[in-house]
């Protein structure tokens, strides 16, 4: 496996789109390398053909009808960036 | 003053002293029918409350307002409850002593120098301080429930996944959330739990399976019983005041006609490691959702959009919710997602199958809730993210095969009290509120 520096942690938090501070790198670097070394022990665990569990029971897929409903709510509600009818974000590029 | 007012009065100056809401509501509606006419029900802030702020505990969703109550809010009030507030947590959900909340940390009644547990905290306090009708709705993903209910001396019922509706929840990991509930006693939490259980097409993981009284079970008959104790529950780490007092209790249900037998779950160990990746992977999923734009906290639209939303994200995650994103995409990344989150739910099938094996020949099986009892702050701060961790060794197990568990109080260690964890088979929940009331009737 390979080794958990700051770049990865660096790397990671730009995927997750989460700003940290210097500091954060540093401290959340050694922490996930002692939760990673800790949770290594799982490689004892055997599991040839064993089925991962998405759920604790198997879930059936759940379909409604395709039909139509009115929106019972305001979805502009709770911002305060908006526009009319729309949503205001920040820009694309 | 009339009696609801009277009631947000005395649960305004519990909050002064003890932190245990983040919301308490203005005024309550009340409806003078149905089987919660006259109890007050205090819901957990990460369940939507319509027009009542709902934070899950976090800054990213301060000032958020539902349009909707929860599922669960929703029958409860059909039924006549009083809402009074939104009750303190760890943010999301991610903590074993609600020290990670972003309005507050509750304060143990026991001894207000120690925690009240998490990440359901605030639920557990506010049930041992309220000298009126209360009964709280609380969730858990990897014993939110349980472990608060074991330090603040209360009951505690996490239900079967799926046999309460999530809709209205604000996730953390769903393939884990179950919302359940907290009372000052099991016949309260029965009572509750059979109005906020049952099937909900809002829910596509909610199980087809009718609402029932639970309440008509509790007749403290448990003869014939048959009662596993898992030898792994009761290894390193577990207090030796805090076992033998559990065992004490089996005792007194061995007396009421239960047979006791100990039982092994090779895999327990293992299920520590499992669930937090599995949870970490499914919460860095769900918080991608906030980015400060459409609700809740709302800074200024600076820059590009990666740049707008990371800043967002910095400002309205705590420190832990920071961790497990990081963890969680970590994770999940090309590369390490077979030998991580792929490796962990493979062996969540193993501790199932412990589970399973153990119901063929077992009603329930019993032990500690916690390992400890509760610890003070000031011993918390000095605890590496992994020790934390380790706090849910017991109850972590239980919450990954998804099967119903409830914690009543077992007696007290220096003055502190402990919980007897008693578990059962999916959908099984008559069997162990049906143990936790006959333990209950006869320890007084």
């Amino acid at each position: 496996m390979a080794e958990i520096t700051e770049d990865t942690v660096k790397h990671v938090a730009k995927i997750a789109r989460l700003d940290l501070t210097e500091s954060e790198i540093k401290k959340f670097t050694q922490q996930l390398k002692d939760i990673l070394e800790a949770f290594k022990k799982l490689d004892e665990v055997d599991t040839t053909n064993v089925k991962p569990s998405f759920h604790p029971q198997e879930i059936k897929n759940v379909l409604r009808n395709d039909e139509p409903k009115k929106w019972k709510w305001d979805s502009l509600a709770n911002t305060k960036q908006k526009e009319g009818k729309y949503f205001k974000g920040p820009r694309a590029v | 003053m009339t009696k609801t007012e009277n009631i947000l009065k005395k649960a305004k100056d519990i909050q002064k002293k003890y932190s245990c809401f983040v919301t308490i509501a203005d005024k309550i509606d009340t409806n003078e029918k149905g089987k919660l006419r006259g109890i007050a029900v205090s819901v957990k802030d990460n369940i939507c409350t319509k027009g009542m702020m709902s934070t899950a505990g976090s800054k990213i969703l301060e000032g958020y307002i539902p349009q909707f109550d929860a599922t669960v809010v929703e029958r409860v009030r059909k039924e006549g409850a009083m809402i009074i507030g939104k009750t303190t947590q760890d943010e999301f959900g991610f903590g074993t002593f609600s020290v990670n909340s972003a309005f507050g940390i509750p304060k143990n009644p026991h001894d207000i120098e120690r925690t009240c547990g998490g990440s359901s905290g605030g639920a557990g306090c506010l049930t041992v301080l309220a000298d009126f009708p209360h009964i709280a709705i609380a969730e858990s993903t990897g014993g939110s429930i349980s472990c608060p209910a074991a330090f603040t001396g209360t009951v505690g019922l996490t239900p079967t996944y799926g046999r309460v509706s999530r809709w209205g929840l604000i996730d953390y990991a769903n393939s884990l959330d179950k919302i359940g509930v907290i009372g000052k006693n099991v016949k309260d939490v029965a009572l509750l739990f059979s109005i906020i259980s049952g099937h909900d097409p809002m829910d596509s993981t909610s199980l087809d399976v009718k609402q029932e009284d639970f309440t008509k079970y509790l007749d403290g008959k448990i003869g014939g019983l048959k009662i596993g104790i898992p030898k792994e529950y009761f290894e390193k780490g577990v207090d030796e005041k805090i076992k033998d007092l559990v065992m004490k209790a089996v005792k007194k249900l061995e007396e009421l006609g239960a047979k006791v037998e100990e039982v092994s779950l090779p895999n327990t160990d293992y299920a520590l490691a499992s669930y937090y990746i599995i949870a970490m992977s499914e919460a860095s999923t769900n918080l991608a959702k906030f980015c400060g734009m459409r609700y809740g906290l709302q800074p200024e639209l600076k820059g590009n959009y990666d740049e707008s939303f990371s800043n967002a994200r910095k400002e309205g995650f705590g420190e832990e919710a920071k961790r497990r994103v990081i963890l969680g995409t970590y994770a999940r990344m090309a590369g390490f997602r077979d030998a991580y989150y792929l490796k962990a739910l493979k062996v969540r099938t193993k501790v199932i199958e412990d589970f399973k094996n153990a119901f063929k020949k077992f009603d329930v099986l019993i032990a500690p809730t916690m390992p400890v009892v509760a610890p003070k702050f000031d011993e918390i701060a000095k605890l590496e993210p992994i020790e934390v961790y380790m706090m849910d060794i017991l109850t972590v197990a239980p919450n990954l095969a998804g099967i119903p568990m409830i914690s009543v109080p077992c007696g007290e260690v220096n003055g502190m009290p402990i919980g007897l964890h008693i578990m059962g088979d999916h959908l099984q929940e008559k069997k162990i509120l049906q143990v936790a009331y006959a333990y209950e009737k006869v320890k007084k």
